[in-house]
């Protein structure tokens, strides 16, 4: 534990200085979805019985927000620190392969949670919503944090370029998150896509976190924890071999 | 914690530790051959100089020491830990002044010193810190953002960063490329006191001037091998040639008198100061007027380049 703390530190302090980037904008963002989503398809959609569409879609696009701004926190944090040659200064200290992946994935998990927390922030003037079962909304937000954010140091180790992490991003993260459920539940969805739809570990994170809010999912949420689980410890598994070999990062 | 301390190797004979112990490295690039059975061993409280060529393999040989690279073979020892089995000591007793002028945008002089001695566990240094600003004349940009410094400003924060630590052996990769005159010799002043506090220092540098001036011993590597090791005074008496350059105002050069063209003057090699003598004699005799004369050592350059010509 000798360089973690600062480690941690040092990338917290970093999305903190560009707060307006990186927390204030997903959280716009965020609100335009539910604005906009919400005032067209609320009078059309029905999903759960005693649940408005718009309060349907809060949970979806908060954890949303937690699963992108992880990823994008420890993606872009690490390429750009290998693209410009600073990550030496990290490279140069006696931190070990674990202190490196835990601090970069604990940083990228609380940009993902301060995010999702300010969306569920500005959204309560709109909708009312319960928490029926507090417990799964904290396992999955964190959870699914975790796992995106070592997702990202994934990515951003094995990217040579920026554009790399960004493809990464728009035709891996963006498909998984937008087909998950944010928006729908995936029982309104024809039986093949619905199959698929399991297939997609972010549809566990959004449907057992949705779960929380109102105590109704679309599978059991401790079945959709042990996958979740599951792919926290295989994505960390192949994060730490990488760190441990010095992939791309050591020569 | 007992058990490791048990098993702890020691090794006996060794009455005095190198700083740096580098044994049979080797270290390919694909079909290139980086490194191949390097040893060197660097003394404690040693200004080394590491000389060579573009690509000669100097900074792969720092990157290992820093465990920046991994050897294919052989071992690398700092202050006698292991630079891959005991890394934690070994990062420890290194600092390295990075060869490009690398800086994390995000932060200011004193976050970036700060972090860099946090890395090292170390998270109450400011005393330390402040006095590095100091000794570099960072002190007025404590707060300024790396992004607002200057080239030679960024260079000075790299030295700060390889410092805050306190490392007994130091690694400077071309500290002075493109840094101006008064910058490279505050620098080099710092640097030397350094050295007279205990530091070991090892530099790598194409200003062989400075070299000459600085280490006390000299490597030349050349694609991936030492082709020189010994000190800076025994390598300047390999070449054994002084050069006496003489323009003379009248008279016709004695044809014994084995010379080279040099724009107008005329260059005698010569082996020693005595033959200087018997030079000026042939010259009277053949009735030569002296108009201009100078004698040059050969100096380090000199010696760089026929090392590598010859080998």
């Amino acid at each position: 534990m000798t360089g973690f703390p600062t480690l941690l530190y040092k990338e917290v302090l970093r999305f903190r200085k560009v707060a307006f980037q990186t927390v204030a904008a997903p959280v716009l963002t965020a609100l335009l979805y539910l604005l906009i989503f919400g005032h067209v398809m609320d009078r059309h959609v029905r999903v759960y019985e005693a649940v408005s569409y718009t309060t349907f879609l809060v949970p979806g696009l908060v954890m949303m927000s937690v699963l992108q701004n992880s990823f994008a926190n420890s993606s872009s944090s690490l390429i750009q620190s290998k693209m410009t040659g600073n990550v030496v200064f990290v490279l140069l200290p006696p931190i070990s392969y674990l202190e490196f992946f835990s601090a970069y994935v604990l940083a990228a998990a609380i940009r993902g949670l301060v995010v999702g927390a300010g969306v569920l922030l500005v959204t309560t003037p709109f909708v009312a919503l319960p928490a029926r079962e507090l417990h799964w909304i904290v396992l999955f937000a964190l959870a699914g944090s975790v796992i995106l954010g070592a997702l990202g140091l994934i990515a951003a180790i094995l990217a040579d370029k920026i554009d790399q992490v960004q493809a990464f991003q728009n035709f891996l993260i963006m498909p998984l998150t937008f087909l998950s459920g944010v928006f729908y539940s995936v029982h309104s969805l024809p039986a093949f896509w619905q199959g698929l739809s399991h297939y997609n570990p972010v549809f566990y994170m959004i449907d057992g976190f949705r779960r929380g809010f109102f105590g109704i999912s679309d599978v059991d949420p401790r079945m959709g924890f042990a996958v979740v689980t599951g792919c926290f410890i295989a994505v960390s598994a192949v994060a730490l071999m990488l760190l441990k070999r010095g992939y791309k990062l050591r020569y | 914690m007992a058990s490791v301390e048990r098993y702890r190797i020691r090794r006996p004979g060794r009455a005095v530790m190198a700083a740096i112990e580098v044994r049979q490295v080797s270290k390919r690039f694909g079909a290139l051959q980086a490194l191949a059975d390097i040893d060197l061993e660097v003394r404690k409280g040693e200004f080394f100089g590491l000389l060579g060529p573009n690509g000669a393999g100097k900074t792969t040989l720092i990157s290992i020491l820093a465990g920046l690279a991994r050897a294919n073979t052989g071992s690398v020892r700092i202050m006698g830990h292991d630079v891959t089995l005991d890394y934690r000591s070994a990062r420890r007793a290194l600092g390295v002044v990075p060869q490009e002028l690398v800086f994390d945008p995000f932060f200011t002089v004193r976050e970036t010193l700060r972090n860099q001695s946090g890395y090292f566990g170390l998270r109450a240094n400011d005393r330390w810190i402040d006095e590095v600003m100091e000794s570099l004349d960072l002190t007025a940009k404590a707060d300024v953002n790396m992004r607002a410094l200057s080239g030679g400003m960024k260079r000075r924060v790299l030295v700060a960063q390889a410092l805050v630590h306190k490392p007994p052996v130091i690694v400077l990769d071309e500290p002075t490329a493109g840094v101006d005159v008064e910058l490279r010799q505050g620098l080099w002043q710092f640097v030397k006191r350094l050295n007279s506090d205990g530091h070991t220092i090892v530099l790598t540098t194409h200003y062989l001037e400075e070299a000459e001036s600085m280490c006390a011993r000299i490597a030349m590597l050349k694609q991936g091998r030492f082709v020189a090791l010994d000190s800076t005074a025994n390598l300047l008496r390999r070449l054994p040639s002084m050069h006496l350059r003489l323009r003379l105002r009248s008279g016709q050069w004695p044809a014994a008198l084995e010379a080279v063209d040099a724009g107008g003057a005329r260059v005698v090699k010569l082996r020693s100061y005595g033959e200087v003598e018997s030079v000026l004699t042939v010259l009277r005799e053949a009735r030569c007027e002296i108009e201009e004369m100078d004698l040059q050592q050969p100096d380090l350059e000199d010696v760089f380049m026929e090392i590598m010509r010859s080998k």
